[in-house]
């Protein structure tokens, strides 16, 4: 559980690093997740379509940042998860997942912090930008 | 230009069993060191009944109805073009192993950003348990590349 007492906006939350998106972690995450759109895992397809290979799921990253949260806080808490997709993230990319308490605040008779959520790859190239509310009790 | 008038069109309900070595493949996918979403007692131990969904699992089960690309082709959207925008999950209820969801999904908004050449299509899902319970709302902007 969290602890109101002790978290402050601009607390940074425990960053994630993910391992280089290979392959293989795309063809795992299209049957893991049931997203089968070929742009992700045939890269004839890929080639047909205008680009130089195949790029990840925009989930597999939003899912890499939901990570972040629940290493955090408990998933019951939270609130609500949204996220831009800013770019495309390509095979190699080492994603980097990265939180910071942007506001305390008190919604629904519960206190709750607002995350600012960060995906970058190697380069610091930003892949995502998010938001998160988790409930502090 | 996507034909706006399909702004307020709603999808046949579509209900979807959450299944347990789904859970698991996606969990394996993801690298997911957490124990509460592969380990029964470890989710108890936190109060779920079963083990839990992680949190952008909902998407997933949208997508495991079937033909789910021939609704966007019956669109007039090519799959090639299409990207993922924006996603947004807002939760009310765990999702657990073996919960039945029942996807409500409709189309919210069709708009475009000539100057750009994109266009944007915004979907909203609610998703209800076999208890008829509200248990959360998705809301998905899917970009076009023209």
């Amino acid at each position: 559980m969290l602890d109101l007492s002790t978290i402050r906006e601009g607390d940074s939350l425990p960053t994630v690093v993910k391992p280089p998106i290979s392959r293989s972690t795309l063809a795992l995450f299209a049957g893991g997740s049931g997203d089968h759109n070929p742009i992700h895992i045939d890269i004839d397809y890929a080639k047909q379509a205008g680009f130089d290979d195949v790029f990840a799921h925009g989930m597999l990253s939003m899912a890499y940042l939901g990570q972040l949260l629940t290493n955090w806080a408990p998933q019951q808490a939270l609130r609500s998860y949204s996220v831009r997709f800013r770019a495309i993230t390509h095979i190699g990319d080492e994603i980097s997942c990265s939180g910071r308490v942007s506001e305390v605040f008190q919604e629904n008779d519960e206190p709750r912090v607002r995350i600012e959520l960060t995906a970058a790859n190697q380069n610091g190239d930003v892949k995502l930008i998010g938001e998160a509310v988790i409930a502090v009790y | 230009m996507i034909d706006r008038s399909n702004i307020g069109k709603s999808f046949p309900p579509y209900a979807v069993e959450v299944e347990n070595h789904q859970l698991r493949l996606f969990a394996k996918a993801i690298g997911e060191t957490n124990e509460v979403y592969t380990d029964e007692k470890a989710a108890a131990a936190q109060g779920y009944s079963a083990l839990p969904a992680p949190p952008t699992f909902g998407f997933s089960l949208s997508l495991s109805k079937p033909n789910v690309f021939e609704a966007y082709e019956a669109l007039g959207i090519d799959l090639s073009r299409l990207l993922h925008g924006e996603q947004k999950f807002d939760y009310i209820a765990p999702i657990h192993v073996g919960d039945v969801i029942t996807l409500h999904e409709k189309i919210t908004d069709i708009f475009e950003k000539p100057e750009k050449r994109l266009e944007f299509i915004v979907i909203q899902t609610s998703l209800v348990n076999q208890h008829n319970e509200h248990v959360g709302e998705m809301t998905n902007t899917l970009v076009i590349k023209n």
